[in-house]
């Protein structure tokens, strides 16, 4: 009975990655998202994917790093992805911002040029 | 020699006039720079109405430090030897313009920084906000080993080097005190004169009690940045 359980959630879990990556995969044909915004998205996409082809790999990895809980890695694995993530997204941002300001300047100087001719 | 005043102005539709006209009474060796930072209301029609004024609209609003730092780049393009820079809200006195530009036109400084608190002026200031000053004089002396007591002003005098610097990189928000850092990283010399300034007279502060808690933190973290990194 336990087993057939944990195949099913094995089956989801396959399906679920698997349809992370194509999804992602296809925004990048669709040229919805920039390749390197896509990069770590595809990245989970396929740790997720390794994992749940091959759930021995979470055993050992809790035993590697002292979680008593083998699930409870799969959150931490989660986790620490989002972060990098989002760390990427806020550098994004602050890289927009700069360009922002450098194009708003320019546009100020050059409305001024106009003028004066 | 050709000398700019830059007066950013973010929705100073009650103070700026005041300012310009003061300004062009003062210092007519001075060609007048207005950067109106995307304001809302009257700012760039009523600084248009100066004949002598220049303007320059920003599309949207950059806060202070982008708007001064189009007035940097704007000065450095057109080959401008001094700048002066008053805020439009009408704080500083154009009056006192004299006072900042003489010890930069005797070669003894790169920056000169018009102060309230070296001599008692006129200026009433509420007390978290001296507080915050206070801080930052002590940071200045611990870091920099030098005194510089009035690091929010913004009524300061550039020479040419400085405007050079600074049109490249300028902090975008709550600029001051983290430029005199970063100027003087840079080799540029400061110092500061005793100026008078106005307590607001129309309009609102751009600074809340949130926003000076805000403004401490990210002026001491960007000091703390810039002093890890090496070379820019």
């Amino acid at each position: 009975m336990e087993n057939v359980q944990v195949f099913r959630i094995q089956i989801l879990a396959i399906v679920g990655s698997g349809l992370l990556i194509i999804f992602i995969l296809e925004l990048i044909r669709r040229k919805r998202l920039k390749e390197e915004f896509s990069l770590l998205w595809l990245g989970m996409g396929i740790v997720f994917l390794v994992i749940s082809l091959f759930r021995k790999l979470l055993d050992k990895f809790s035993y590697l790093v002292g979680i008593g809980y083998p699930p409870a890695a799969l959150f931490l694995i989660l986790i620490m992805g989002l972060m990098v993530i989002l760390i990427h997204f806020s550098v994004a941002i602050s890289e927009l911002k700069e360009a922002n300001k450098r194009l708003t300047q320019e546009l100020g100087l050059l409305k001024k040029e106009i003028e004066d001719k | 020699m050709k000398k700019i005043i830059i007066v950013p102005a973010y929705n100073e539709e009650e103070n700026i006039g005041r300012v310009l006209a003061a300004t062009e009474e003062c210092c007519p060796d001075f060609d007048i720079l207005v950067i109106n930072d995307g304001s809302t209301d009257r700012t760039s029609e009523i600084a248009r109405k100066f004949g002598s004024v220049r303007v320059i609209d920003l599309p949207v609003n950059l806060g202070i430090g982008g708007a001064v730092q189009t007035g940097f780049i704007y000065s450095k393009e057109k080959g401008y030897e001094v700048a002066v820079q008053i805020d439009g809200d009408g704080q500083h006195k154009p009056g006192e313009v004299r006072k900042v530009l003489s010890p930069l036109l005797d070669g003894k400084a790169d920056v000169v920084i018009g102060s309230r608190f070296i001599k008692r002026g006129s200026y009433k200031s509420l007390s978290f906000r001296k507080v915050g000053i206070k801080m930052f004089e002590l940071t200045n002396r611990l870091l920099l080993g030098e005194r510089i007591t009035d690091s929010t002003s913004g009524f300061r005098a550039y020479n040419k080097k400085s405007i050079e610097l600074l049109s490249r990189d300028y902090p975008d928000d709550y600029p001051e005190p983290e430029a005199i850092y970063f100027l003087k990283k840079n080799g540029m010399t400061i110092i500061e004169v005793p100026v008078e300034m106005d307590t607001r007279q129309g309009g609102k502060s751009s600074i809340s009690l949130v926003r000076s808690v805000y403004y401490m933190v990210k002026v001491f973290l960007a000091i703390f940045v810039l002093i890890l990194r090496k070379h820019d």
